[in-house]
């Protein structure tokens, strides 16, 4: 057992418990703590898989920009922590039945085609270097144009459906 | 140094994570958490595009992750106000208050 095997799965055992953090904690803030240690643990393993950029995307996009702004909402609802109300009984029984058929499905389905894929490319590319970014930034700019200038109008009707949304009304209270 | 985790190691990850998000939509039911296990999904799913893009040597599975961090922001600031909005009105993100059009 070789030691970048150990370093995968003591990371993959952190992005699972905070993952599991996030789905057991009470309080809106931990959960939200806990998925940007889930973040950060996925950001490594994109650094593991020779993808510089995209991990640092990661971190400034997700861990950064997104989760302030879900910290920015947690505090400004004031919606730490949900008043324990009657829940329906058969309900979590149900759904973790429901996730465990999800991922013996999704791994039976993935298993079945990759034994095809894995004995394949053993002679993998690679893909991790500066040139690698070099080459990602042309096909961003080349192959990829018309995608990448939607983006940027994606990105204003998001921009302007959130002032809309949260816009107050005219002579309401505030 | 890369090649010796085998891609199916990180396939198990991303589907471990998926079924996790997923699992969260459904039992929770703080509307802001519920959002979280979305995003945790989308993660899971990127993952496993570089984890392709990594065993196959070719960048576009790295372009397509990009694209969906767009989506994710944008789709993060939409919802979120949406939330705030609900809020507002109703005074709870709890999604099982959220039954207006139960007849």
């Amino acid at each position: 057992m070789d030691s970048m095997l150990i370093f995968f799965i003591i990371l993959a055992l952190a992005s699972i418990l905070s993952a599991l953090g996030l789905l057991v904690s009470r309080s809106a803030v931990y959960a939200a703590l806990f998925l940007v240690l889930n973040f950060a643990c996925v950001a490594i393993f994109y650094l593991l898989l020779g993808a510089p950029f995209i991990a640092f995307t990661q971190i400034t996009v997700y861990a950064g920009a997104i989760m302030v702004l879900f910290l920015f909402v947690i505090m400004l609802l004031g919606a730490e922590k949900l008043p324990k109300g009657t829940s329906l009984p058969w309900q979590r029984p149900l759904a973790i039945g429901l996730a465990t058929i999800l991922l013996f499905e999704a791994g039976f389905l993935l298993f079945q085609r990759l034994k095809l894929t894995t004995a394949i490319d053993q002679p993998v590319a690679q893909v991790n270097s500066v040139d690698a970014i070099r080459t990602l930034g042309l096909s961003l700019f080349n192959q990829y144009l018309l995608p990448f200038e939607v983006t940027s109008i994606l990105l204003l009707v998001a921009m302007i459906g959130a002032i809309v949304l949260t816009k107050q009304e005219k002579g309401a209270a505030g | 140094m890369e090649g010796t985790i085998p891609l199916t190691y990180y396939i198990t990850v991303s589907a471990i994570l998926f079924t996790m998000g997923a699992l969260g939509v459904l039992i929770r039911r703080n509307a802001l958490i519920v959002f979280m296990s979305i995003e945790l999904m989308l993660n899971a799913a990127n993952l496993a595009f570089v984890a392709f893009s990594n065993s196959y040597g070719v960048l576009d599975g790295q372009i397509f992750v990009f694209f969906v961090m767009t989506v994710a922001a944008a789709e993060v600031a939409v919802g979120l106000a949406l939330i705030v909005a609900i809020f507002r009105s109703k005074h709870s993100i709890d999604v099982d208050q959220m039954s207006s059009l139960k007849g």
